[in-house]
This record gives C-alpha cells, structure tokens and sequence, in this order.
C-alpha cells in the first residue's frame, strides 16, 4: 500500500501528507469514506475525491452538517475522514463534533488543515490558536499534530489503525521536513529528535523544526545541549517521556503555534506539575488573535521563530539554578 | 417521606396488561390495534416520568402515535438483533422525547419493561436523552437539537454504499426546535443533492416549545413547503391520525427521493390537563397529576381493548 507513498526530502506542507496518505487508506480499505466541506483542494481531501468519488461527499460550506453526517456514516461501519479548515472543524462544529463523534466514541477522523497563524493572508476569522485546546477538553478525543509531510503521512496511515476518535492538525505553508523517512509508527506520540542534557524544547507541529534550529544555536552560541522533544500525540501525551526528559535536564520550553492556555504547554505543565515539578517556560500565542500577513511574517510578529524559542531557553536557563531540583522520588519516572 | 409514597402508588399501580395484542388476522396490526399501543406507550411514558421526577412528558405524548407506527407496524427490524444489517433505522432527532422511545423499544422487546423505571437515574441504561453506547435499539445518541436529519443522512449514505438502501429506510423524527436549527435546513439541503432515496424525516409539529408557542418564539411557518423547496416530497398529515401516518410512512419507502412527512400534532396529546397547553415542555408529572393522567389514559386503553375485542376475539 506504502509503495506509491514517498518520503519527501524537500520542505512540504503537512496538509499533503494527509492527501496523499488518504488516496492510499481509500485504496486500501473501502469503508473508507471522506467528507469536506467546499475546501478539498485547500485540505488536499480533493485527491481522495477524483480517485473514488462515489465515497467522497462535498457537503458544501456547512461543516455542521458534515460531522453529524460522519457519525451517521461511522454508526453504519464506514471510517469517514472530514475535511475543512481547523477554524471549522473545531470552532463551528464543535457540538457536532463532541456529541455525534465523540461522545459516541465513533472512528471519525477529522483532517484540520490551515491550523495556526502560518496561514497568513487570510487573518485572525481563519488563523485558529485555541483548536487543541478545544480537541483536549473534549472526552475521548485524540489530538494529533505531525510535525512534516512524512509525519504527517505515517500520522494519516495509522489513523486507521486506532478505534478512538481522532482531531488531526495539518498547516499550510511548506515547511522543511523533520524525518528523513516515513516514520514506521507515532508510536506513543513523543520523539526524542535530538539529545540533550542542559533543557527540554518540547515542540509540536511547525515549531519542531524550529525547536531543532534553536537548539543547534543554542548549542553554538552559548555551548547549551539542549534536548528536542516531538510531541505528534498530544492527547493521550506519552507522559513518561516527558517526565524523562525533564528529569534529565531539569527545565524546558515548549513550542506551538497556538494558545499557551490548553495547548501543548498545558499539557506538559500539568504532567511536570504533578510529576516533576520544574520550570515550564512556553512560547505560543498569548491572549490575542492572529493577523494578516504572509505566513512567516505572521510566525515572526508572534515570536514563533527558532530565536524566540532560543531566546525562550536562555531565560529558562537563568532561572534553572534557582528553581530546579533533582527529581523527585514517584513511580512514573524512578 | 409523603412523595416517597405518593411515588410509589405511581410506580406500583396495577397497569392494564396491553400484551398480548388481539391480532387482526394478517400479520400486521390493524390501526386500531396500533392505536392502543399508541395509548399504552402512553401509559409507559407517565409513569416512568413520574418515578424519575425529571424529563420530558408532553413532547414525548405528541410522538406517540408516530413512535407506535412505526415501531408496531412500519419499522423493519428484530429486537433479538439490534444490529442486523438490513434493519430499517429510527433516529429520535428530538432527543428530549426518548421517553417515547424508550418505551416502544421495551414493549418491543429491546431490553426488559422493569428498566423503563430507571429512566435517567444514575447507573440505569436509559440516560436522559438517547445514547447509543448505553440502549440497545438506539442507533445515535441524539440530544443537541438540529443534529438528527444529518446523522440519519450519513446512516442513508452508509447504507447506500453497501448497496442496502433499497432495503433499509432511515426514518427520523424531528421536533419544533429540529427545525429551527439551520444545520437542519443544512442537511435538507445536501439530501436531494447526494440524492439518497431512502430517508424519511418526520416533523412532530405540536407547535410548543420551552418558552411558549413556536409562532411566538420562532414561527417554524410552512414547515412542508420549506422541505418542498428543498426538493424533498413534502406532505402534511394530521400527526394523531394512525391510518394517515402509516399511509405515509409506507408512501415514503417509495418515494424515490427524501420524504418529509409533517405530523400537526398536540404536545401532551392524550392527556386532557396537558394537551396542546403551555407550561409543561421539561416538567415531569406531580405525582397527583399522574395519578390523573393514567386514570384517563387507562380508561381509554380499556375502551380501545373493548372495542377490538368486540369485533375480533384473539385467538385462544
């Protein structure tokens, strides 16, 4: 089924990942149906549509209706992939989606494309930067954020393979590739992409690469080994490795395109909150809306930039001798 | 200690037995024989309202004899397997009026009678509003209003793409406020264009709702000739009319095309205190005024049982 799916070597939007992975799930497996809602060319859900149109259903511009739609399909043994903006998907459609999807604990797959600020020009209606949070406090919900086109191709494969509900998170904008390879597996959802010993960067979705620069700065300009942690599940989040992590290094900074508040850096405080108590700096968008521009200049404005993470770090790491202790002594991480 | 004992003179009547059914001799029910099953779901309906102290009485009674149709004559399906492929499937858009449901789906068998009395307590199977995960016989959780329409469309699909929708029609009830979510009209709209055959949505019209009259609140209007618009075969029919409503509901197997059948309808139809009157949508029965609505309802059942038997005994 892989054979046509190839690794890409050059940057390339995650949202192709999904696209791509999607025409060979439809291949593949015939219950396999997909749902967009007038943006299959945006979403890439259009490949899966010219290729099997009898299993595609353009519910036009009423994203509503097409995860009420998808959990009538998923209550009748179809695994429908939805298709929209992330905007739409989770803010226009969330008590279809928590419901009809969730609450049913249906295999519903739901392929947010244009997550974040790097959209760009289109401007804070279309900028979302609270969808993770909205998928994590909802019961039963996975929440998945690839990190590069290959990522996000192993990401859409195995989607199949879990029964739960699942929120994936895909951009726009080509960004450079994290994976030489296609990853075999998520496996628990936490990639250790670099190590080392002085501070954690814990990254999601376009601020791993990012996180991966920052830290070969930091490790020229200030001689810091920084550790790189890729978190592609956030929900249900490999807690351990987080906590392994921090126990080795003792501080960290995390990174998304997204809200601070029930984001990725939420979800690792409360694990070091409970776990490992040590200091969790974060970068990702505060109490604000996004705004035009084009996608980069929108990620700079924002501080949303290998040096904002590094500068980040550099805090972090002043306050790391005051605050930080030696691990404590708990089940999950001794 | 009073409403304990008031409860349980609710709970503990004695009900007229309406099973076994007098048959008509064919191997359907005759529509009077539906009409009674309408008044004993009914029944059911009071009294498990009255032991929970909490749900949604009137908007249940407006659907009963809609539910009765379709769960005693019009519905292909088979309690002993909830999950036959090949079933026909009811989605209760209303998800308030599970009751309703709940009721149908015991007398048919779905699960045990003595569990209607568990009727939104913790731990029982029949949650407040339809849960998919929980009863059997319930094919989506429901409860969010403007949802049901597109659920059952997807069902349709579904069942198009195993090439069953020939067999298996999607029957869906909806209520006032079904049709003043726009996801409704959203779904009304994509049905014609997929061009699903197999969809039957029916509208329980009994023009009340939380905070009055659907005209004062939000006037719904010509709920037939907004489906007629949208290309659906629109027909309305007087919702407490058996012969009309199975007529319909038959009709629409046929249709070729989505059928929208809109039921006028009385909520709190069948109880004189309650019928067709503001003040009741989401309060549950006093334990006297239940005590008042079985006796009118029991009385009804035990005339529509003596009128069937005076035509046609049931076989010995």
């Amino acid at each position: 089924m892989t054979a046509k799916l190839e690794a890409k070597s050059e940057p390339t939007a995650t949202r192709h990942g999904y696209g791509d992975a999607l025409v060979a799930l439809g291949e593949a497996h015939e219950e396999v149906v997909a749902l967009d809602a007038d943006l299959s060319v945006s979403t890439q859900s259009a490949k899966f549509g010219n290729r099997y149109p009898d299993r595609f259903f353009n519910v036009g511009t009423a994203e509503a209706n097409m995860m009420s739609i998808a959990c009538g399909l998923a209550a009748t043994g179809k695994v429908p992939y939805c298709s929209t903006f992330a905007v739409f998907a989770t803010g226009r459609a969330y008590d279809q989606v928590r419901l009809g999807i969730a609450h049913n604990e249906l295999k519903v797959r739901i392929g947010a494309s244009h997550g974040g600020v790097s959209l760009g020009e289109d401007g804070a209606s279309h900028q979302m930067i609270e969808d993770i949070a909205l998928m994590r406090a909802m019961p039963r919900m996975q929440v998945v954020v690839p990190a590069d086109y290959n990522q996000a191709l192993a990401a859409t494969l195995e989607s199949y393979e879990r029964d739960e509900p699942m929120y994936m998170r895909f951009g726009r904008p080509a960004t450079p590739v994290v994976y030489d390879e296609i990853p075999e597996s998520l496996g628990d959802g936490v990639d250790v992409m670099r190590e080392g010993k002085d501070i954690s960067i814990i990254a999601c979705g376009h601020m791993v690469w990012r996180a991966l620069e920052a830290a070969e700065s930091l490790e020229r300009e200030d001689g810091v080994e920084a550790e790189v942690l890729n978190v592609a599940i956030i929900k249900p989040l490999d807690s351990q490795a987080i906590v392994e992590s921090l126990g080795k290094t003792g501080v960290a900074v995390t990174a998304e395109e997204h809200r601070v508040v029930g984001g990725l850096a939420d979800a690792v405080r409360q694990v070091a909150a409970e776990q490992h108590p040590v200091p969790v700096f974060a970068v990702g968008m505060g109490d604000e809306f996004g705004l035009s521009g084009t996608g980069e200049a929108c990620m700079e404005h924002f501080g949303l930039t290998a040096r904002g993470i590094a500068d980040r770090a550099r805090e972090a790491l002043v306050l790391k001798p005051i605050v930080s202790h030696p691990p404590l002594h708990g089940p999950e991480w001794t | 200690m009073g409403s304990v004992a008031s409860l349980a003179r609710v709970h503990l009547r004695s009900v007229p037995e309406p099973t076994p059914p007098p048959t008509s001799g064919d191997d359907v029910l005759s529509i009077e024989e539906l009409e009674r099953w309408a008044t004993a779901l009914r029944i059911d309906c009071v009294r498990m309202l009255a032991v929970a102290k909490s749900g949604h009485l009137d908007s249940s009674l407006s659907a009963a004899d809609i539910l009765a149709a379709l769960y005693f004559r019009v519905l292909r399906h088979d309690p002993e397997r909830p999950d036959w492929p090949e079933r026909d499937r009811f989605v209760l858009s209303k998800g308030h009026a599970a009751p309703i449901q709940y009721a149908a789906l015991a007398r048919r068998g779905y699960f045990p009678q003595e569990d209607l009395m568990g009727l939104r307590q913790i731990g029982a199977q029949l949650q407040g509003h339809p849960d998919m995960l929980r009863t059997p016989g319930v094919e989506v959780s429901t409860g969010s209003l403007g949802q049901g329409l597109s659920m059952s469309l997807g069902i349709a699909l579904a069942l198009r793409l195993d090439g069953l929708d020939r067999e298996a029609q999607v029957f869906t009830v909806l209520s006032d406020g079904d049709c003043q979510e726009g996801q409704t009209w959203e779904a009304a709209m994509a049905a014609p264009h997929f061009g699903v055959t197999n969809l039957t949505a029916i509208v329980d019209y009994n023009h009340l709702q939380t905070d009055g009259t659907t005209e004062e609140v939000m006037d719904t209007a010509d709920v037939r000739a907004k489906f007629d618009a949208f290309g659906w075969d629109a027909v309305e029919i007087d919702g407490h009319d058996m012969g009309l409503i199975v007529d319909s509901l038959q009709r629409s197997r046929a249709a070729g095309q989505p059928s929208a059948i809109v039921c006028q309808t009385k909520k709190g139809r069948g109880v004189s205190s309650m019928e067709g009157r503001f003040g009741f949508h989401g309060k549950p029965p006093s334990a006297e005024q239940a005590e008042e609505a079985l006796s009118e309802l029991e009385a009804r059942l035990g005339e529509q049982t003596a009128a069937l038997q005076s035509v046609e005994q049931p076989p010995s």
